[in-house]
């Protein structure tokens, strides 16, 4: 299998092209079954070639396979080559499981949509793409389906394109993308003249081999491609795409802007994990951004209403974990995180689109209530999503926040600080997630008749994804049970040899801790947990009133917060209207008035000259005569005077 | 065959004009069968080039060298190599497209029209393969005429006074280019006493460094009003905006390549001193046209405008690219000059399909038209995500490289360069959006049909050169690669044998010598 690792993208790519060209001829279940059986195609090649992987004798795991040379510029080689290693195994894993499980849902979601074909067209492109980019084995290739994704984002989120929201929000998604491939970009080109390739193991073997820790042009590399994470993984401060991507149908929500797309980010960081570890101060500012966003995140999922909106902020602080898990070199517990969120981030998506399709529609909570006994399996499934999410131990979100929370503690690169915004970031994430659930399934129906009697379960391929999702949700994380918990951690062992460089190059100086110290801060993290779920419970379910009167006592900040902190409006107040002020002068006055004018002027002076001059050419001999007596006149006394 | 092919396919126009003479104007569908069979003609025996060229050597390839004036010593030496054979290729392409396209833009004096445009094609395909000034020269103001009248007769409504415009702002350069030539001739006969415009002859003519100031700068004036560079670029908005759609992309898809040519087969071998002298002039220029032409691209209201602009910046970085000059950012430079051909060309002909049923370009009457124009509008986002460099199209492989290579002599250049790609996603998506995307407001919009097999064949072809390019572009760099390598090894040893610039500055790793050095493969 590992010779054809390039079918493994082909197979979506190729599912593309056939709906795209001809998906509006055939029927829906023919353009479906293209759709996810392209897939499922590669979610089957994929576990082939974990089992290949996993044959081989750990150091052994790194497989490059060679299509083509794709740019040959002198010294400049870049090939359509791919990579398989566990880190890129896991990716793949889960971008084409979380991938196929998401296609079968759509077919439900989006049976009633006249646009069926062109939904999973482009779902198949960015399926292909983000498998170009977790299986790539350069920077320039990553880029491509950096980039691709992005596309397909934009191309998702205004899917419904005659809403202005929607075409907003794409084009706003592009747009910060950019801004964050930028710093990539630049990252790439300093890649290039540094180590003169781009190939991720002729890179990141020559970095650990001739820089010192600290190089500073390490540091500059490093942070310029975190600047490309930021806009792709939002985090501060381009983290404002996000929460407008919301805009596109739910499905998308799940699989781009919650379990795949946007963990990019977080995959670039872990690998590159030997520049990272070159570069402490990266690392640093990695892990403060990470940090910070993962609670500013959370305070702003705290107050809104929307059940998507809540989810989105949820993934903006989620990825925040994950970078503060890189940030402190825990690169191994950020990618098990990033996989355990893909489960249970996807299911309360998929669920809360379940919802939103039973209740026609609506997305405001607060015409929501008291459907836990009317849909029933979607209720279930969100509930074990909920419990993964808050880290209620034994269920998937607890061993990987666990994880992080501990390195963020003993990690050189971490401290206690890290560690508790982390438990305050895990306690606020319990509230919001349970304040969703409780709104949502609790309570008196707070929504009209018209719309109980529509009120219905999804379809069985619906739920299907959602019992799966649950599944991986509750037992997913059982693979990274650390040693601690009498687990074997085989995790982390299978990641060992994609990170065993930058750990040699950090052994020294690893803090010892005693299993004690562990248990200690375990407890301290769940009992908080719990008690913000308590919270939630008192003021949402029991005492519906308290929420009120809380909102009404800090009116001002419960403004300020439902407002998202008005970055948005300080965004296009500083950014957006300027730049489009100094267009307009630009076109106005240095264009059309200044280098215009002066063009035109002197045609006109010229026009003018000739014209005046014209005047001289009256055809009478007689001013002819006048003139030629005048000239000789002129010359003769210019040449008496001279003598 | 070999040494004729040029000189037919350079012909092949010409021939079809005089066919096309004694036909009754009224006779339009053969005068349009005879135009497209012609161009197609001309196109596809043009692939006998690129087929048959030599990847191997940066020699003239297909040369041909007779004497023809020979009282002043001027040749008729044509032959193509590696920097020009895709702009020939392009040359032949897009007039077949441009005289397709016009099947039924142009109700009024057909046969004049489509005599122009052969004209036109004969004239560009000349400069691209002239290897003698004189004959360049007559090529190159062959092609003035017949623009000025496909502006000036077959245009909007504000055409005289952008045909005017645009001869007066290219007549200034040529006829500046004109004086440096004859002053190259006169040089070089009291240096040799032999009476030559051979350019291969030329090439190996020291010039010293304060002659080479002056003549460098008046061939260059004559490029930059043609690329156009800023501040020089006005006529061009105004010429596009009037311009039939085959002008506009004749105009946007060859023409303005002539000035960028003109640096890499005349100034640069030349005049290579003053060329290095002036890389940060035109550096700077570059950059202010990348980012001024998106900037000021994002508030038009015309959608032929907003393209117009954006070739000023697209065309920025093809002289950016030519400024750092090495390996990478020259290869990127040329095959931005195709990709902007093809990518500003097919958005040309995309605007154009729509005015043709719409009477319109004005954003604010468009809308919507996604939901009335399905196919239309997948051509268009596919060809404006080409024109801002998606990766896996051919914008991304031309900018990419330049900025790469320009990275590597000026980091500064490249970094402020590179906010141009911010910039293009943000106008190209905003005018998307306001023209495909949202409900149809205007009802006008509701009907319009959607385009026709024929619309439909001539945007193909372009589109497929859009993702060949973006994913295989070795088809393409490989017959280049000799050239350039020659051209900066001919710079590279001027550089060194002019006692002028002291050995030490060469051997310094950050200027353009220390560039190339690196490139040893």
């Amino acid at each position: 299998m590992s010779n054809y690792i390039w079918l493994i993208p082909a197979a979506p790519l190729a599912g593309f092209l056939i709906n795209g060209l001809f998906g509006k001829r055939f029927p829906k279940p023919v353009v479906s079954s293209i759709a996810c059986g392209s897939v499922f195609f590669s979610l089957v090649a994929a576990v082939l070639a974990l089992i290949e992987l996993l044959g081989l004798d750990p150091e052994y795991r790194s497989i490059e396979t060679l299509l083509f040379s794709w740019i040959p510029s002198g010294a400049f080689q870049v090939d359509i080559a791919f990579l398989l290693d566990p880190l890129s195994a896991v990716m793949m894993l889960v971008v084409s499981g979380v991938g196929f499980l998401i296609h079968v849902y759509s077919i439900g979601y989006m049976a009633h949509d006249k646009e069926f074909s062109r939904f999973f067209t482009y779902l198949n492109l960015f399926t292909g793409s983000m498998l170009i980019l977790v299986l790539a084995n350069n920077f320039l290739l990553l880029y491509v389906g950096w980039e691709a994704v992005g596309l397909c984002s934009y191309l998702l989120i205004g899917f419904w394109y005659k809403k202005q929201s929607a075409s907003d929000a794409g084009k706003k998604a592009f747009i910060v993308n950019r801004i964050g491939d930028f710093g990539f970009a630049i990252g790439i080109f300093m890649i290039f003249w540094t180590f003169g390739s781009l190939n991720f193991s002729q890179v990141f073997e020559s970095a650990a081999s001739s820089f010192q820790i600290g190089s500073s042009v390490i540091t500059a590399i490093t942070l310029l491609l975190f600047v490309g994470a930021t806009g792709k993984s939002a985090q501060i401060p381009l983290y404002v795409w996000l929460p407008d991507a919301m805009e596109g149908p739910t499905p998308v929500s799940a699989l781009i802007h919650a379990a795949t797309m946007v963990t990019a980010g977080v995959y670039m960081v872990a690998r590159c994990n030997v520049l990272y570890t070159l570069a402490p101060t990266s690392l640093l500012v990695v892990a403060l951004i990470g940090a910070a966003t993962a609670l500013f995140a959370a305070t702003m999922g705290l107050a809104q209403n929307d059940i998507k909106r809540v989810l989105a902020y949820s993934t903006i602080s989620q990825l925040g974990y994950m970078f503060l898990a890189c940030g402190v070199a825990a690169f191994t517990a950020g990618i098990f995180h990033l996989m355990t969120h893909a489960f249970f981030k996807a299911l309360l998506f998929l669920g809360a689109g379940s919802v939103i399709h039973a209740m026609s529609n609506e997305q405001d909570m607060r015409n929501m209530g008291g459907l836990r006994s009317k849909i029933k399996t979607t209720y279930l499934t969100m509930l074990v999503g909920t419990l993964a999410i808050a880290g209620i131990p034994g269920l998937s979100g607890f061993f990987s926040k666990d994880e992080i929370l501990w390195k963020a503690f003993s990690s050189e690169h971490g401290g206690v600080v890290f560690w508790l915004i982390g438990v305050v970031t895990a306690g606020l994430t319990a509230f919001y997630m349970f304040r969703l659930l409780f709104l949502t399934f609790f309570g008196k129906p707070r929504y009209d008749k018209h719309k109980s009697e529509h009120l219905h379960e999804s379809p069985r391929n619906m739920l299907f994804a959602l019992a799966s999702l649950a599944v991986l949700s509750a037992i997913g994380g059982w693979i990274g049970i650390p040693a601690s918990m009498g687990g074997g951690n085989h995790f982390e062992r299978f990641m060992e040899p994609v990170f065993a460089s930058s750990a040699a190059l950090a052994s020294h100086g690893e803090n010892h801790h005693s299993h004690v110290t562990e248990y200690l801060l375990m407890t301290i993290s769940v009992l908080f947990v719990l008690l913000m779920i308590y919270f939630a419970y008192v003021a949402y379910i029991r005492r519906p009133q308290l929420a009120t009167s809380l909102r009404e006592r800090f009116a001002g900040i419960h403004k300020v917060v439902y407002n998202k902190y008005y970055v948005d409006e300080i965004y296009a107040a500083v950014i957006v209207r300027p730049l489009i002020v100094i267009s307009m002068f630009l076109w106005k006055v240095i264009d059309v008035a200044i280098i215009d004018g002066i063009a035109n002027g002197l045609a006109y002076m010229v026009q003018s000259f000739s014209g005046s001059t014209r005047v001289m050419q009256t055809g009478y001999l007689r001013n002819y005569a006048l003139m030629f007596l005048g000239g000789a006149i002129v010359v003769l006394a210019f040449f008496m005077s001279m003598r | 065959m070999d040494q004729y092919v040029l000189t037919i396919v350079t012909a092949l126009p010409l021939i079809g004009i005089l066919i096309m003479l004694p036909i009754s104007r009224k006779a339009e569908s053969v005068l349009k069968g005879i135009a497209f069979t012609t161009s197609l003609a001309a196109f596809v025996l043009s692939l006998y080039l690129c087929i048959n060229f030599d990847s191997s050597t940066d020699a003239m390839q297909f040369s041909v060298n007779v004497p023809w004036i020979s009282s002043l010593g001027a040749n008729y030496h044509v032959g193509i190599d590696g920097l020009s054979l895709w702009l020939f290729l392009l040359t032949t392409f897009l007039s077949w497209i441009s005289i397709w396209s016009s099947w039924n833009a142009i109700k009024d004096r057909l046969k004049g029209y489509l005599i122009s445009l052969l004209l036109l094609e004969t004239g560009m395909l000349g400069v691209f393969m002239s290897l003698d000034l004189f004959l360049f020269y007559v090529f190159w103001e062959m092609m003035l005429v017949p623009m000025y009248f496909l502006i000036g007769i077959w245009g909007g409504v504000n055409r005289i006074y952008a045909t005017i415009k645009f001869v007066l702002f290219t007549l200034v350069g040529s006829l500046l280019m004109l004086v440096a030539i004859i002053a190259l001739f006169v040089m070089h006969y009291y240096a040799t006493g032999v009476y030559s415009f051979d350019l291969t002859v030329m090439d190996d003519f020291a010039i010293s460094s304060q002659a080479q100031r002056w003549l460098f700068a008046a061939f260059a004036l004559a490029f930059v009003i043609k690329v156009p560079m800023f501040p020089f670029h006005t006529w061009l908005p105004d010429a596009h905006v009037q311009a039939p759609t085959a002008g506009s992309v004749i105009l946007a898809g060859v023409l303005l390549k002539m000035g960028t040519y003109g640096f890499l087969r005349f100034c640069i071998p030349l005049f290579p001193d003053a060329f290095m002298e002036s890389i940060p002039v035109i550096s700077v220029l570059a950059i202010i046209g990348i980012i001024y032409g998106a900037l000021v691209a994002m508030v038009q209201k015309d959608v032929k405008s907003l393209v117009a602009f954006s070739s000023v910046s697209h065309l920025g970085f093809v002289m950016l690219g030519m400024a750092a000059f090495n390996m990478q950012s020259m290869q990127g430079s040329i095959i931005q000059m195709i990709n902007h051909g093809i990518s500003t060309g097919a958005l040309f002909l995309i605007v154009g399909m729509l005015y043709e049923r719409r009477h319109t370009r004005m954003i604010a009457d468009l809308g919507g038209l996604f939901t009335s124009m399905p196919v239309w509008t997948t051509f268009f986002v596919i060809v404006a995500l080409s024109s801002i460099g998606l990766p896996f199209t051919n914008g991304f492989v031309g900018e990419f490289l330049i900025l790469l290579g320009t990275f590597k002599v000026n980091a500064a250049y490249a970094i402020i360069a590179a906010t141009g790609m911010i910039l293009a996603a943000c106008y190209m998506l905003w005018m998307l959006q306001r023209v495909v995307f949202g409900e149809i407001t205007d009802e006008k919009n509701r009907s319009i049909r959607d385009l026709n097999l024929r619309e439909k064949l001539i945007l193909v072809p372009l589109v497929v050169l859009i993702f060949w390019i973006g994913i295989y572009p070795s088809t393409f760099f490989r017959p280049m690669e000799r050239s350039i390598d020659s051209l900066l090894k001919r710079v590279a040893y001027t550089q060194i044998a002019t006692p002028e610039i002291p050995i030490a500055e060469v051997d310094r790793n950050d200027g353009p010598m220390g560039t190339y050095r690196d490139q040893g493969e």
